[in-house]
C-alpha cells in the first residue's frame, strides 16, 4: 500500500512535465461524455416532460382500441355514465385536435395542440397554475397558453389574438403545469373548441380523479360489462409511458452509438498518452523497481494516473453539459399526437454518474495495458531505456 | 574472509529472433566479503550481465549464484524484489535519480520499503548524505547538482538501506576525471571504513587501480584476476 502510494504521488509530481499529453486524455474522456450525457439528457427531458404530467390517482379515458386522444372519441352519453361511476371523484370531457400555428424559430407552421375543456379540466388538474392573465371564459373564443407553447410558437402573448379553424382566438393567459406536456398546449372552453371544430357534442377523451389509484381494474371490468360504454381506461402513468417509450428509446439507441464510437477513439488517445508516459519513465520505473519496489504498485499507479486522469475528463464534460445544456428547452414532434412537445434537457445525477463511470472505465482501459507492460519490462532492459 | 558471493556454472544466453546468444559461459567466481572487485573488459564481454545477475535483477541461465546464502534461483518475483532492496544497494551510469525528488527524498526511496518511521527515515538518509558530504544540497534536485554530485547521491541511496553489497555499473563513466577521482575515492572509503562490498563495473583502468583486486572478461569468460 505505501509503496503503491508513493509510486503514485511520484507520477502525479510527474504531471506537470506532461501536461500537454495529458490534458489529451482529459479532453478525449470529457468530450465521449458530454456527448453521452448531453444526448441522454434529451431522452431523460423528454421522458420526464410527459411522464411528469401524469398523477397517481388520474386516469385517461380513451375509446376502446385508441392508443393515443388524437384518433379516440367519446360521445356525451359514455362520458356522463363514466362521471357517475363509483370511485370517479372528479371527471373531466376534452376535446383534443391539433391546429397550424407559426413556430419562432422557423417561422413555419406547425402542429399545436388545443385541449378543449370545461371548468372541471382545472379541477382534475390540480397542479396547473395561472401565471399571468386569467382564465378563459366560457362560451368565448378565448385562449390560455402553456408556457412552453409561448416560448416555441408566435402570436402567443397575453391580449395577442391567433387564428386558425377560421376563426380568431384571443390569448388572455399563461400557465404552468410543473414542466409537464400540458405546458405545449393552448387551452379553449369546451363548446367553443367543438363548434369550431366541428366536432358536435362528442369529445376526444376524459380524463378523471379516481377516488383509489389501485381502482383501474375494477372500473374497467366494470366498463366492459356495460354494452353502451366503448372506452377504456388507463393511469395517466401508464400512458404517458407508452407515449415517450419509441422516442426515448431511439435518442437512447443514438446517444449511446455515437458515445461508443467516440470512445473507442479516447480509449486509443488515452493508450497513448499512458504509453508515451510510461514509456518516458521506462528508466525511472526500472530503476525503482531494481531498487525492490514491486511490480503491482507500478501496474497500480499507472491505473491511478489513468483513471485520475479520466475521471478530471468525465467531471468537466459532465460540469460543461451541465452548465450549458440543463434546462436547455427544445421541442421535437410527439409521434403519437404529430404535435410539438417542448421538453427540458435533464442533466440529473444520475446521468452525471453515469457518465463518471464511462470515464472511468475508459481509463482503466486505457491504462491498464501500458501499465502491465511497465510492470512485466524485464528490469535490465528497462534500464538500458529500452 | 567469509564468502559473499558465489557463481556456480553460471551462463546466460539471449534470443534475438532465431539467434541465440551466449553471454555469459560457465562463469566461476567466489567474492569474499569486504572486497573491492572490479570488473574489466571490452564491450560486449558480460561485464553488465554478471553483475546484474549477481545483484538479482536478471536470473542466469544455467548455474547457480549463491549471494549472502541465498540462492537466486529460489526467488523470484516478489521475493527477488524484497531481497534486493535488503542486501544489495545499486550506483548506475547515468545516477538514475529521480528529477521530481529532492536528494534527501531520492536516498529515502530504498527505507520506503521498511518499516522505519518517517523520522528514521530522514534521519538515515541524512546521515547517508553526510558520508558522501552533500548534507548542504540535500533539498535540491537533481537537475541542480552537477554530475558528480548526483553520482553521490546515488551512492547515499545505495547506502541508505545499509546492504552488504555495493554493485556499480560503470559508476565514473559519465563523469570527467577530477570528480571519477572522487567518486571512486568515496566507494574506497565505503569499502575500507565501512566494510562494504563493492563490485564496479569499468573500462577505466585508473578506477580499477581503486579496487583489491580486477577481474578481466572477454566474450563471456573469465580471463584472469589481478591484485
Amino acid at each position: 500500500m505505501g509503496q503503491t502510494l508513493e509510486i503514485t504521488l511520484l507520477n502525479l509530481r510527474n504531471l506537470s512535465s506532461r501536461l500537454g499529453s495529458s490534458s489529451v486524455i482529459v479532453v478525449g474522456i470529457a468530450g465521449v461524455v458530454a456527448v453521452l450525457v448531453g444526448l441522454l439528457s434529451m431522452a431523460v427531458g423528454f421522458e420526464a416532460a410527459l411522464t411528469s404530467t401524469s398523477m397517481e390517482n388520474r386516469a385517461i379515458v380513451l375509446r376502446g382500441g385508441s392508443n393515443n386522444e388524437l384518433s379516440s372519441a367519446i360521445s356525451i352519453e359514455e362520458f356522463n355514465i363514466l362521471s357517475g361511476m363509483a370511485g370517479i371523484e372528479a371527471a373531466s370531457a376534452e376535446l383534443y385536435v391539433v391546429a397550424d400555428v407559426p413556430k419562432k424559430a422557423t417561422g413555419k407552421p406547425a402542429n399545436l395542440i388545443v385541449r378543449g375543456m370545461r371548468e372541471e379540466g382545472f379541477v382534475v388538474r390540480p397542479e396547473v397554475e395561472i401565471v399571468a392573465g386569467r382564465i378563459f371564459q366560457p362560451g368565448k373564443g378565448e385562449l390560455i397558453a402553456g408556457i412552453k407553447a409561448v416560448d416555441q410558437f408566435q402570436g402567443l402573448d397575453i391580449g395577442s389574438k391567433v387564428d386558425f379553424r377560421e376563426s380568431g382566438w384571443t390569448v388572455v393567459g399563461h400557465f404552468q403545469s410543473q414542466g409537464s406536456a400540458y405546458e405545449s398546449e393552448i387551452w379553449v372552453d369546451l363548446a367553443v373548441a367543438q363548434a369550431n371544430f366541428r366536432r358536435g357534442g362528442s369529445a376526444s377523451s376524459a380524463r378523471v380523479l379516481l377516488e383509489d389509484p389501485h381502482a383501474v381494474e375494477l372500473l374497467n371490468a366494470t366498463i366492459s360489462e356495460d354494452p353502451r360504454m366503448d372506452v377504456s381506461l388507463q393511469t395517466e402513468a401508464e400512458f404517458y409511458a407508452g407515449q415517450s417509450a419509441s422516442r426515448a428509446a431511439l435518442i437512447n439507441t443514438f446517444g449511446y452509438m455515437v458515445a461508443v464510437i467516440m470512445a473507442v477513439g479516447a480509449v486509443f488517445a488515452a493508450l497513448n498518452t499512458m504509453y508515451t508516459a510510461v514509456s518516458a519513465r521506462t528508466v525511472e520505473i526500472a530503476t525503482l523497481r531494481a531498487l525492490g519496489f514491486g511490480g503491482l504498485p507500478v501496474v497500480v499507479s499507472v491505473l491511478i494516473e489513468s483513471l485520475l486522469l479520466a475521471a478530471l475528463g468525465g467531471l468537466l464534460g459532465g460540469g460543461l453539459v451541465y452548465a450549458i445544456f440543463d434546462g436547455y428547452t427544445a421541442s421535437t414532434l410527439n409521434s403519437a399526437s404529430f404535435s410539438q412537445i417542448a421538453f427540458d434537457f435533464a442533466v440529473t445525477p444520475e446521468l452525471l454518474q453515469l457518465g463518471i463511470t464511462w470515464a472511468l472505465l475508459l481509463g482503466l482501459v486505457g491504462g491498464l495495458f501500458p501499465a502491465v507492460r511497465a510492470a512485466r519490462l524485464p528490469i535490465t532492459t528497462a534500464l538500458r531505456g529500452e | 574472509m567469509a564468502q559473499l558471493v558465489e557463481c556456480r556454472e553460471v551462463s546466460k544466453q539471449y534470443t534475438r529472433g532465431k539467434e541465440t546468444l551466449d553471454v555469459l559461459s560457465g562463469i566461476n567466481l567466489s567474492i569474499e566479503k569486504g572486497d573491492f572487485l572490479a570488473l574489466m573488459g571490452p564491450s560486449g564481454s558480460g561485464k553488465t550481465t554478471l553483475l546484474n545477475l549477481i545483484g538479482g535483477l536478471d536470473h542466469p541461465s544455467s548455474g547457480d549464484i549463491i549471494n549472502g546464502g541465498a540462492n537466486l534461483n529460489d526467488l523470484s518475483g516478489r521475493a527477488l524484489a524484497k531481497w534486493r532492496s535488503e542486501n544489495i544497494g545499486f550506483v548506475f551510469q547515468f545516477y538514475n535519480l529521480l528529477p521530481v525528488l529532492t536528494a534527501q527524498r531520492n536516498v529515502e526511496l530504498p527505507l520506503l520499503l521498511t518499516r522505519l518511521s518517517r523520522t528514521q527515515r530522514q534521519k538515515n538518509a541524512a546521515t547517508a548524505l553526510e558520508i558522501v558530504g552533500l548534507t548542504d544540497r540535500a533539498r535540491h534536485r537533481p537537475g541542480e547538482l552537477s554530475g558528480g554530485q548526483q553520482q553521490r547521491v546515488a551512492i547515499a541511496r545505495a547506502l541508505v538501506a545499509d546492504p552488504e553489497l555495493l554493485v556499480c555499473d560503470e559508476p565514473t563513466g559519465d563523469l570527467d576525471r577530477d570528480t571519477a577521482d572522487q567518486i571512486l575515492n568515496l566507494l574506497e572509503l565505503l569499502n575500507r571504513d565501512h566494510g562494504k562490498t563493492i563490485i564496479i563495473v569499468t573500462h577505466d583502468p585508473k578506477a580499477a587501480d581503486h579496487a583489491k583486486h580486477v577481474l578481466y572478461m572477454d566474450k563471456g569468460e573469465l580471463l584472469a584476476t589481478t591484485t
